[in-house]
């Protein structure tokens, strides 16, 4: 029987589709019990979830390729996902469907000492990688909250950044090419081992960060860097907000770019007291944490300068560790940041709308007026060096009222954030969870650029429908 | 009974216990962090292996949206409740504790396993599981093949609910608590112990109980094991089925509350826990029992903790034991009691023994108490790196604080045709007074 199909019409997956997914993977590979689809039906963001119709996990490419090919053919949705940890709700089966569980894909294929590159599969957990490499004397440098938890795949597909973004960049920076399946089935490379490769539209970049609208990764080629030898952190507390954001920008006119460049505002700082109590005053305005890392010799050389910078902007307390002890000591507030504040109440949004370095106190002094105005709880710390905030929501999801006024805030955070010249996302992506305000940022041409791209690479809208770009 | 009970249906039946589940649920923001360190997840690789999937499938049954079904049940039951989800959770979510009340709530609305239903009928009666588990010492090896100079047995036959390759420990011909009088004396004693033997020692392993006794008589202790003491609950605790863990709990503190001890000490971190820990929270809202137990749960302790902290023992007594050690920390020592560094005291103290940590001493050994029973191979799995991070030591003789994990180092060792000895750290330290008096 012919049928006539629409582009972009999800037709319910029948007994026959299930079937041919179990020939493709094995039985055993194929989830339709109620309690197994209900698993994989939410990811790490709130407010978000719909059951998929399966959970297939495929072991290969080529098994991929014929899950693609049957649901392409089929107009059936598929939603990839690794281990589900993302913040945008990228992941969630919105449309039913197939959802396309990565993990099984999960061998280090190759370390290639010659070229400093690694060929992995995207079922890898980040932090397995760089175990892997860390005896080699290299690192994988993205390092995102989930290290431990997420899956290379994942995060290249969400561009995820990290702590050292600053110095070392995001995943983007580090991915030299792909292997990916494309909507209907084919089979796709990019980029190589190559330093430099200018052959071509750069599909790597495009691929890294689409979030799993455009194809499915089955294959990466990172690129990997020496482990520095050395580490020395750095505290500092601010009465004022902006003798924080002077230093900040003090640091880096030093022509000193610290791996790590954190900030933590007064609402965060007093949760974190009241936690962990690791002796913050409550009327501190910001708290910084440096590290520099580097050559031993370098490292000292610039932890003094940055030192410098701090007194020189009337940082009220200052503080240097002197062995790994007094290191854990210094990060153990910044690392409380998150516990602490989720701790608070139910349900907890992390943000990562990003501003231009120099308007990060601009930026903070927004969101915490926002937040009184509007009457809802956030905490902002984040990535001062790159401007990448995470103004933390807490709250009740189960209280309407009170969401109200939490998407009330939100919707003005991220406009402001837009007002001063910033983005969205640094690093988690755009999903559901900011897709409204994506023509704010980007404009209409823009928009329907994208959406030229996501039609022409999935004339069938199977792949991560309504994400990023939102409906085509 | 219908396979689909709904939340509307559990409602009716037990409203309290899911309105507690409602707000303890919601603080799980579903980072997944718990994928780190959850031995079930590493081995499954599927969502509802892990806390994140239970806790969701809990919170999927009471809005409605699935049924509490046996595929629930199954996903429950899929748990060592090793307790390391809520020890990495930001949130502080106790999640060990919701996956047993979601095991509460299955048994029920759907009563309890039928195997486990009688196992657990025996275990109420005390006469009967006393009775029951002499004959199977007596009987015992009709049926097991003792392995020469190992505290081990494999089946000679297939029996039901045990696996046929797997090796277990043989049931003592004497149990521990028949071995001795009820009350052990000795010359001047410095204080009186009430000894809680858990079942694994009392029917099992009665090589830790001696060496319990005799390390407290070296230390003039007066050691009294209650002769009405019972299995401590936490089996069928475990399971879900509360009514007949508070029955068993009951029983222990009204026998020890009698006895007007200056301390307990059990040898096993489950029944230790068990004292401390799930003893009060079964009765906190019943002021007789509440008190009882508040009192003896300050009096409980785990046999190294009590020797290092309250004893202080006298380590110019200890006489050389030549082995190279490694221990394995049982979860419910590390994260229930948090009891980690008074073993590693025991065997430090030892003249002549090499001690060797392990990777990651504190991961699970897989056995998770009766979890291996209906899991074998999945508690095989999770078992074989643990092995591995054995092997990797070079130790001779791995050492532990619980029955049960020790019975599945055994198993373990011996699948893995590796030769170290498994056994509790009370034996090595028995051994070194010994060798104290050869001096």
């Amino acid at each position: 029987m012919s049928q006539v199909k629409e582009k972009g019409v999800i037709k319910k997956m029948e007994k026959n589709h299930i079937n041919a997914l179990k020939e493709i993977v094995g039985e055993e590979n194929v989830l339709t019990g109620i309690e197994d689809l209900y698993c994989y039906s939410y990811d790490a963001t709130p407010g978000h979830s719909h059951m998929p119709d399966a959970v297939v996990s495929p072991a290969n490419t080529v098994e991929t390729s014929k899950i693609l090919k049957l649901a392409n053919d089929n107009h059936i949705p598929v939603y990839t996902r690794g281990s589900g940890t993302n913040l945008s709700a990228g992941c969630v089966p919105t449309k039913g469907g197939i959802v396309l569980l990565m993990t099984r894909l999960n061998k280090i294929l190759e370390v290639d000492l010659e070229n400093l590159v690694a060929v992995a599969e995207p079922g890898v957990i980040v932090a397995e990688l760089n175990k892997e490499i860390a005896s080699l004397g290299l690192i994988y440098p993205p390092d995102p909250g989930t290290v431990a938890t997420a899956t290379l795949g994942g995060t290249v597909a969400e561009n995820a950044g990290g702590l050292r973004g600053l110095k070392y960049g995001v995943s983007k920076h580090y991915i030299m090419g792909l292997e990916v399946v494309l909507a209907n089935g084919d089979i796709m490379n990019t980029g190589g081992k190559n330093v430099k490769d200018v052959s071509g539209y750069d599909m790597t970049k495009l691929f890294t960060g689409s979030e799993g609208t455009l194809c499915v990764i089955t294959k990466i080629i990172t690129k990997l860097v020496p482990a520095p030898e050395a580490k020395k952190a750095m505290m500092a507390i601010f009465k004022d907000l902006d003798n924080a954001g002077k230093a900040v920008s003090a640091i880096i006119a030093a022509k000193i770019i610290p791996a790590t460049l954190e900030i933590m505002d007064n609402a965060t700082i007093r949760t974190v007291e009241d936690y962990a109590k690791v002796g913050l005053p409550l009327d501190a305005e910001a708290v910084l944490l440096i590290e520099v890392d580097g050559n031993p010799t370098v490292v000292e050389k610039e932890a003094a300068k940055v030192m410098d910078a701090l007194k020189a902007n009337h940082a009220d307390f200052v503080q240097i560790a002197k062995d790994d002890a007094e290191r854990d000591k210094l990060w153990a507030a910044r690392r409380a940041a998150l516990p602490a504040l989720a701790k608070l109440r139910p349900t907890t949004y992390v943000e990562d709308a990003t501003v231009p370095r120099n308007k990060v106190p601009d930026f903070l002094r927004e969101v915490s007026n926002i937040a009184k105005k509007n009457n809802v709880t956030i905490g902002t710390f984040g990535h001062a060096g790159d401007g990448n905030m995470h103004p933390t929501i807490v709250c009740d999801i189960r209280q309407p009222e009170e969401m109200k006024r939490v998407y009330q805030a939100m919707d003005e955070m991220f406009k402001a954030a837009i007002a001063l010249g910033g983005t969205l996302s640094g690093e988690h992506g755009i999903g559901l969870g900011k897709l409204p305000w994506m023509e704010q940022q980007h404009g209409p041409i823009a928009m329907n650029a994208m959406k030229a791209i996501k039609r022409a690479l999935d004339p069938n809208l199977i792949l991560n429908p309504g994400k990023l770009v939102g409906e085509c | 009974m219908s396979d689909t009970i709904t939340a509307k249906d559990i409602n009716e039946q037990d409203k309290a216990l899911l309105s507690d589940l409602q707000d303890a649920l919601a603080n799980c923001m579903k980072c997944g962090n718990c994928m780190e360190v959850c031995p079930v997840y590493k081995e499954v690789g599927k969502e509802a292996a892990v806390a994140r999937g239970k806790l969701s499938l809990m919170e999927g049954v009471l809005k409605g949206a699935i049924p509490l079904s046996a595929a629930f049940d199954t996903a429950m039951a899929k748990c060592v409740s090793c307790k390391a989800c809520t020890a990495k959770c930001p949130c502080g979510v106790p999640a060990d504790e919701l996956i047993l009340r979601g095991r509460q709530a299955a048994v029920k609305a759907r009563g309890l396993h039928p195997i486990k239903k009688k196992v657990f009928a025996l275990l109420k009666n005390r006469h009967l599981f006393d009775f029951a588990l002499r004959m199977a010492g007596i009987f015992g090896p009709l049926t097991f093949k003792k392995i020469p100079g190992k505290m081990a047995a494999l089946a000679r036959f297939p029996m039901p609910g045990m696996d046929y390759k797997r090796v277990t420990a043989p049931f003592a011909s004497t149990p521990l608590r028949s071995q001795y009088p009820e009350v052990i004396k000795v010359d001047r004693p410095t204080m009186r112990v009430g000894f809680f033997t858990g079942c694994t020692i009392n029917y099992i392993y009665t090589d830790v109980g001696q060496s319990v006794i005799n390390v407290l008589k070296e230390n003039n202790i007066e050691v009294i094991m209650p002769s009405m003491q019972h299995c401590c609950g936490t089996p069928v605790y475990m399971s879900g089925d509360v009514d007949s863990a508070k029955i068993l709990a009951k029983h222990n503190i009204e026998t020890f509350d009698r006895y007007n001890f200056d301390y307990i000490v059990s040898a096993c971190g489950s029944c230790t826990e068990a004292f401390r820990i799930e003893y009060p929270h079964l009765f906190h809202d019943d002021p007789k029992l509440k008190d009882m137990t508040e009192k003896l749960a300050k009096k409980t302790y785990e046999i190294s903790e009590f020797l290092i902290d309250v004893v202080k023992i006298d380590k110019t007594k200890l006489g050389s034991v030549n082995a190279t050690v490694t221990m394995h920390d049982p979860c419910h020592m590390a994260r229930g009691i948090k009891v980690t560094k008074q073993p590693r005291e025991v065997l430090k103290s030892i003249p002549g023994l090499h001690f060797v940590e392990m990777k990651a001493p504190d991961r699970c050994c897989g056995s998770g108490g009766s979890f291996s029973l209906g899991n074998y191979e999945l508690s095989r799995k999770i078992n074989d790196k643990k092995i591995a991070d054995i092997a990797s030591t070079n130790a001779d003789t791995v050492v532990t604080s619980c029955g049960t994990c020790r019975m599945h180092l055994t198993d373990g060792l011996f699948q893995n045709n590796m030769n170290q000895d498994a056994l509790h750290v009370i034996q090595l330290l028995d051994r070194s007074y010994q060798a104290g008096h050869q001096k």
